[in-house]
């Protein structure tokens, strides 16, 4: 089973927004940055689907600054066994133009598979995998919480409001996973250490220019602190009274 | 042409409620755009649609029915070409969808099959000098990001429960017309459907959310009370702390890694307010807070709080809210 697993660097879900001195992007300085967590459930995803086969090639592929090379190293780690780095500068808002290089990097390399998380956590642009899938003409579902593949067909489950879709797929297919999938390995100390030597390519890469422009990044106005109604379920009554009369909810 | 295009959903032959939303906001886009643009309501289904007839209401100049035997349940790829080449003869200067489920997995394919950028899950739009403008929160919420599309048409979809639906009424003239061609490789064989009554959190206008606070997995019992107390209106989110302990499913997570709300009312139950949480629910029109901890980070995003036992605080606020409905 052949799966390429498409990953992103992001900053940790810990991390507290500072904004560039150029209003329009994240200030990095002193921002941890880790393997999206979305993508790690693709990860772990290829490579149970790996060990139930018994043989494969999972190749896991950035599209990042030369950083997103220690990215790649956590999921060599985690068990993939090459990685590409799509190695660009700068920041892309365009999720079409993300779409577009991976697309090119993947075209007719003859992969069963296309994993991606559902979405990053940082852009929240939720969106390259499916463009991907046009672009590659492949079967898609997004956000699958539960997977089972048999032979060349695939039966997935992905939530919708107010329930589940059941929904079946020929391969190759492209997937994006949810959380719930699975629970994503930790990698070990000698999975560590054979990272290090796992063939780990780096091709520069100029994405379009897209025909998004960011004209601002800006924090959210801030919430005005609000009050203490009371202590107790003695304060309920003058809640409710609050939520009726004052905001206006009830 | 300025049209714009709003691409609804129904479910079981019915309009989904979600989609008075996306009319909503594409009438303002439409109006913003201007020049008397119109708006065309889209709906994909196997048959005649239930309230297909009510979307004039919210602004819709004109409802479009496609039909294809294979509708009756979401086909991405027979959806993605039937509305791609609507777009492309109908000359639209804009698509909206709902940032739904099945938005989010539907506006990627239509807008890479259009060669056009989507801004996703946006939360406010506005048009200047002709060019479509959109505000999308970014890390979360954390951050707002304010982007320009060059050229046309712009792809959107808007962040449920964001675009309170509006009465603008038009003509919202329907036509009805069969679409042919292959369902597709993707097939919806079911849908499961959730326990009844349950709303998803995504779309409530409504949450009662907890957190480590209720202790155990059976104490979430008691906000299903408060939830159930709300007549249909509410639904149960969960912290990550909790929904990593498999106490509750993922479906219910409120933050980073899980949904991102902006519901009427928010009620955080036993919630201390990890910045990642709060970054999923700040957006919320009202917050309460309920916890025993008056030092709890929550406090200082709740509009309302109460310092106190949590297991004494919330079935004293469902008798109160009981008593509203009763």
């Amino acid at each position: 089973m052949k799966i390429a697993v498409c990953i992103k660097r992001v900053p940790d879900s810990e991390t507290r927004v500072k904004i560039a001195a150029d209003g329009k992007s994240l200030d990095e300085a002193g921002v941890k940055f880790i393997l999206n967590p979305y993508d790690e459930f693709a990860v772990e995803a290829a490579l149970r689907l790996k060990e139930k086969a018994g043989s494969g090639d999972v190749v896991v592929i950035s599209l990042g600054p030369a950083a997103a090379q220690e990215t790649i190293r956590t999921a060599l780690a985690m068990g993939a066994d090459r990685g590409v780095l799509l190695q660009t500068q700068g920041f892309h808002p365009d999720g079409l133009e993300t779409a577009k290089a991976l697309a090119a990097e993947l075209k007719g390399a003859g992969f069963d598979l296309i994993l991606l998380g559902k979405m990053a956590i940082d852009d929240y642009n939720h969106q390259v995998g499916p463009m991907m899938a046009e672009l590659l003409d492949l079967p898609c579902v997004t956000t699958v919480a539960q997977l089972e593949i048999a032979g060349d067909k695939g039966t997935a489950e992905r939530e919708i409001e107010g329930g589940v879709e059941v929904v079946e797929f020929p391969l190759p297919a492209l997937l994006t996973t949810d959380k719930g999938l699975n629970e994503p390995r930790y990698p070990a100390l000698k999975g560590i250490m054979a990272a290090k030597k796992k063939p780990l390519e780096v091709k520069p890469t100029a994405p379009g220019p897209g025909a998004l422009e960011i004209l601002s990044l800006t924090l959210p106005p801030e919430r005005q602190a609000g009050k203490i109604v009371g202590q107790g379920s003695a304060a309920v009554p003058e809640l409710v009274r609050l939520l009726r009369e004052e905001a206006k909810v009830l | 042409m300025s049209d714009v295009l709003a691409v609804l959903e129904q479910r079981d032959g019915a309009v989904r409620k979600v989609s008075h939303e996306v009319v909503t906001g594409a009438r303002r886009l439409a109006d913003a755009l201007g020049g008397g643009a119109r708006v065309d309501a889209l709906v994909l289904a196997a048959g005649p649609v239930r309230g297909a007839d009510q979307l004039g209401g919210f602004g819709a100049d004109r409802v479009v029915t496609l039909t294809h035997p294979a509708f009756s349940s979401y086909a991405p790829e027979a959806y993605t070409r039937a509305i791609a080449d609507r777009v492309n003869t109908g000359g639209y200067g804009a698509v909206v969808f709902a940032a739904s489920a099945t938005g989010k997995d539907l506006a990627p394919r239509v807008a890479a099959r259009l060669g056009r950028p989507l801004l996703q899950d946006i939360t406010d739009v506005s048009v200047a000098g002709g060019a479509v403008i959109a505000i999308r929160p970014v890390y979360a919420g954390k951050a707002l990001l304010k982007v320009r599309v060059a050229g046309s048409p712009a792809v959107l979809s808007l962040r449920p429960n964001v675009f309170t639906p509006v009465q603008r009424p038009r003509a919202g003239t329907q036509e009805s017309a069969a679409v042919d061609g292959s369902p597709g490789r993707v097939v919806v064989k079911q849908i499961k459907p959730a326990p009844a009554g349950t709303l998803d959190v995504a779309e409530a206008p409504i949450i009662v959310s907890g957190g480590r606070g209720l202790k155990e997995p059976a104490n979430f019992k008691v906000l299903e009370e408060l939830a159930a107390a709300f007549a249909g209106r509410a639904a149960v989110g969960a912290s990550r702390a909790v929904v990593d302990a498999g106490w509750r499913p993922h479906a219910d997570q409120v933050g980073q890694t899980g949904k991102t709300v902006s519901p009427t009312l928010y009620v955080a139950v036993g919630i201390s307010g990890a910045i990642q949480h709060l970054a999923g629910m700040r957006t919320s029109k009202v917050i309460v807070a309920i916890n025993k901890d008056k030092d709890a980070p929550i406090f200082k995003v709740a509009d309302y709080g109460i310092v106190g036992d949590l297991f004494e605080v919330v079935p004293k606020l469902t008798e109160e809210i009981k008593k509203l409905h009763g």
